[in-house]
């Protein structure tokens, strides 16, 4: 290279403009507020709960966790029947999807032959994208005449009488709605959720693992259960929690087939209602105590989804680091 | 099979073939059979649901689909005819709210915590915190969006609505752009800043143009996400049977609470109406979710 | 007897009259609490090119990457002593770590070409601490990639995306990307480790026309190339610089029975 042209560069080298810090500081201060915006969020949720419901906490104690009455004539509201909705329902799916869930992600990390996986994959990650609100349909048009019919019906003309499941598993008016109609409807919507969570933590597993496990002659049941599952078994309690938080909050597709009845029943096969569901159908109509009443349900609903929604991440951060 | 021993010695040979007889007990076998046929019935049952929605759907929605259906606004109670026009496009605008505003803040807070907060304890707590909200219940958002801009502002509008759903779609953007930067090979950072590009820079010209594909993809599973999303809109948004003013303040109608209110109701109209919808919505968040995992096979 | 044949150099150059441009005294540095470099001295002579060798984990590279400073962007890492450059500390805290960069440009082991156009790639460093017109960029561009050897090979897909080039390509490209600031020393971080060996050359051949304008410093694993390209050599272990001196006296007759032992494949 020439010296003139060198003469150049070194010229240009005294004359270089300095960019300001300005923008790269405020760039920082930008997305640092945009990171604790997320806090305030929550924070904002949690305090509007507090104080929505604060007149019904005030007014009614710690009655108001378990009393049965939801009296819009003498402004008497209690919460017991709509928190035992939301439990016994979040129990059934969990009952009924984690099964499910756990079946399918071994299918898919396990059994599949290669060309299955994606399309199997991509259909239930697919059922996990249908709004609750297709669910819900479903559900109402198309599941609850078939519960009724095919298991309401003869269920209960078997049970009747019986002590105990006589009472838990009778319908009185067979429509199909009811408890456990909602549960089932919850297990099918948690289940891609938990499904495809528990298939990402299985798939971490080190292929090594799994193959020395084969080596020394273990079934596939023997993988599953003595080496895939003790591995990933603390993430996978995480994911199961994830998808109870999701359970207990969901609303649209339990309001349509719960049959949203305020009084408490011993039967699963019964009408009730679930804190969202009850929140969903009365909020807009409600006024004074009565909506302090519904956003007082709502935080002890936050409450409780918080309280599981921390233990599953605390159980499913533990695994990313071993 | 253990009992299957060999009774033939008298013909054996001088070295002795010892028969393969499989060690693996009955009850083991039992065990593996029963995971096995298990883990199939599960996962048919679980893609034949899907089908069987997907297919309620067409049968149901598409003898329920016309060009009324696009062009009419939803139909008073007891009024024959009219279409899903006003929700639709509230539906649309009320997504777009809520994208335009949960868009720049959540890649901006995962840029905070993937470049900025990598070893800070307040990253931390954001990080968790954001994986709290991502699965907090959707009717709780609607309940305080209630309290924060609807009683203060004396009633429903588009922008409580459009605020909800922001919400909603808020942590979904920050977890996928967190992870998808975290994917982005430190050498590539090193380099930018090796040239002497300030952080801001390395950020927004190269790491961010490094995780673009992941990052939209992101943007696209928060859309499907908020969507469909009813519960939301109940006390913010509302619905009714009108276009809505340009202002957005009064009700705005929209898909999700328009079939929640036709399904059920003892309308013939409306519930055809209420198929067709849920025809509309779910075809197009289906087809956003196939979208978003194309350009993301593409983009790795 | 060494392994390592040193080609034909001009006679060796008196260092008093060559300017130091680096000058290193009593360098430490710390991965959190592990010290990773022991009381370094040396210097850095104008427009001569330095090889840093010695066996992984020996902290050639560690070193190497305290000169731009880049260790800087992970919290947990610091360095104490003095680089001085111009007169100036460069470990000192006041100084402005963006413009020493451009000052001191760095090309990586593995390519790193940006997520942008192969001509956007030079435009990227160039616009940072210049205005220039288009037409000077264009120019800026041209020259960077003749110089980078790759001229001919993409001046039809300027526009296309730097990804897609084969890995020698990318490397160059970064070089380019790196002259086309105008730096005044470079840091090669072992730049043909993964290259195929045609392309090997063609860097080596690069780096040997880079040296009429730029102070160079390399880092490699490989002793043939040390002894092809440089006209000092370091030689580091275990965190120490060993022993610093012509290429040719390093390899041929070393002072030290642990560089004697490295350079002769003893180990390493």
């Amino acid at each position: 290279m020439s010296t003139a042209d060198d003469a150049g560069a070194r010229m240009s080298r005294a004359q270089r403009i300095k960019p300001s810090s300005g923008s790269d500081k405020l760039f920082e201060l930008a997305s640092r507020s945009a990171a604790y915006f997320v806090l305030i969020l929550l924070a904002g949720i949690m305090i509007s709960m507090v104080i929505g419901g604060w007149p019904a906490f005030r007014e009614f104690g710690p009655g108001f966790l378990t009393s049965s009455v939801w009296d819009t004539q003498s402004e008497q509201y209690g919460a017991w029947p709509a928190i035992v909705g939301t439990l016994t329902t979040a129990l059934i799916a969990m009952v009924v999807g984690v099964p499910l869930s756990l079946g399918i992600a071994i299918f898919l990390t396990q059994l599949a032959p290669g060309w299955m996986k994606k399309p199997v994959s991509t259909a239930v990650e697919l059922l996990a994208a249908v709004p609750s609100i297709i669910y819900g349909m479903w559900g109402l048009f198309v599941f609850v005449p078939l519960f009724a019919a095919f298991v309401q019906i003869p269920v209960s003309s078997l049970t009747e009488g019986l002590p105990i499941v006589g009472t838990i598993l009778y319908a009185r008016s067979p429509s199909g709605l009811g408890i456990l109609t909602a549960g089932l409807i919850l297990a099918f919507m948690i289940v891609p959720f938990i499904a495809s969570i528990t298939r990402d933590m299985l798939e971490q597993i080190p292929t090594v693992l799994r193959e020395s496990a084969y080596g020394i002659g273990c079934t596939t049941w023997e993988v599953v259960r003595y080496v895939l599952l003790p591995q990933a078994g603390v993430s996978i309690i995480g994911a199961t929690m994830l998808g109870l938080g999701r359970a207990l909050g969901e609303t649209m597709a339990v309001t349509f087939v719960v049959g949203n009845a305020n009084r408490l029943s011993a039967s699963i096969f019964d009408p009730g209602s679930t804190i969202a569901s009850r929140v969903a159908n009365e909020f807009n109509e409600a006024l004074g105590m009565q909506m302090s009443a519904l956003i007082a349900l709502g935080c002890i609903l936050f409450f409780v989804t918080f309280a599981v929604l921390v233990c599953a991440r605390l159980l499913v951060a533990r695994v990313g680091k071993i | 099979m253990t009992a299957a021993a060999p009774t033939a010695s008298a013909a054996a040979p001088l070295y002795v073939v010892k028969p393969f007889v499989s060690r693996v007990s009955a009850a083991r076998r039992a065990r593996d059979k029963a995971l096995k046929v298990l883990s199939v019935v599960f996962t048919g049952l679980g893609v034949f649901v899907l089908f069987w929605i997907l297919g309620m759907l067409l049968v149901k929605g598409v003898s329920a689909l016309s060009v009324d259906v696009f062009t009419k606004i939803t139909p008073g109670p007891g009024t024959a005819g009219g279409g899903l026009a006003n929700a639709i496009v509230g539906s649309i605008l009320l997504t777009a709210i809520g994208m335009l505003i949960a868009t720049p803040i959540g890649v901006l807070a995962g840029t905070y915590l993937a470049e900025y907060g990598k070893a800070s304890k307040a990253a931390d707590l954001v990080r968790f915190i954001n994986d709290i909200l991502l699965s907090a219940p959707s009717i709780l958002i609607g309940l305080f969006v209630y309290t924060l801009l609807v009683l203060p502002f004396g009633g429903y509008s588009g922008w409580a609505g459009g605020v909800a759903l922001a919400i909603i779609a808020l942590p979904v953007i920050v977890r996928t752009t967190e992870d998808m930067l975290r994917l982005v090979p430190g050498q590539l950072r090193e380099a930018g800043a090796a040239l002497g590009a300030p952080p801001s820079i390395v950020i927004r010209h190269v790491t961010w143009r490094a995780a673009r594909s992941g990052m939209i993809t992101g943007v696209l599973l928060a859309m499907a996400r908020i969507a469909g999303e009813t519960a939301p809109l109940l006390f913010t948004a509302l619905n009714n049977n009108f276009w809505f003013s340009p202002t957005l303040v009064g009700g705005v109608s929209n898909l999700p609470v328009t079939i929640y209110q036709f399904a059920s109701a003892p309308y013939d109209n409306w519930q055809a109406l209420a198929w067709a919808g849920s025809l509309i919505i779910t075809f197009a968040i289906l087809g956003l979710s196939v979208a978003t995992r194309f350009i993301l096979s593409k983009g790795n | 007897m060494s392994m390592v044949s040193v080609s034909d150099r001009p006679a060796e150059l008196d260092l008093s009259k060559v300017p130091i441009r680096l000058d290193v005294k009593n360098l430490d540095f710390y991965y959190g609490q592990h010290k990773a470099l022991k009381d370094v001295n040396l210097s850095f002579y104008d427009r001569q090119v330095t090889a840093l060798i010695g066996p992984s984990g020996c902290g050639k590279s560690t070193l190497l990457r305290i000169f731009n400073r880049i260790y800087s962007l992970y919290p947990e890492q610091r360095a104490t002593g003095e680089v001085i450059l111009d007169g100036a500390n460069i470990l000192d805290p006041s100084i402005d770590l963006n413009e020493l960069r451009a000052r001191i440009g760095m090309v990586f082991q593995k390519p790193t070409p940006f997520p942008m156009s192969i001509y956007e790639n030079i435009a990227f460093g160039v616009r940072l601490y210049e205005k220039v017109s288009r037409a000077d960029l264009d120019q800026r561009v041209e020259s960077a990639l003749r110089r980078a050897a790759l001229w001919d090979e993409v001046k039809d897909k300027l526009r296309q995306s730097g990804m897609g080039l084969s890995g020698g390509q990318q490397q160059r490209l970064c070089i380019a990307r790196t002259i086309a600031q105008q730096p005044e020393i470079i840091l090669f971080d072992e730049p043909t480790s993964a290259l195929d060996p045609i392309s090997t050359g063609k860097v080596e051949d690069l780096l040997e026309q880079l040296r009429s304008d730029f102070t160079i410093v390399i880092v490699t694993h490989n002793m043939q190339q040390a002894a092809r390209i440089s006209q000092r050599t370091a030689f580091m272990y275990l965190g120490e610089l060993i022993e610093i001196g012509p290429t040719q006296s390093i390899f041929l007759n070393p002072t030290k029975k642990q560089t004697q032992d490295y350079v002769t494949g003893r180990f390493g």
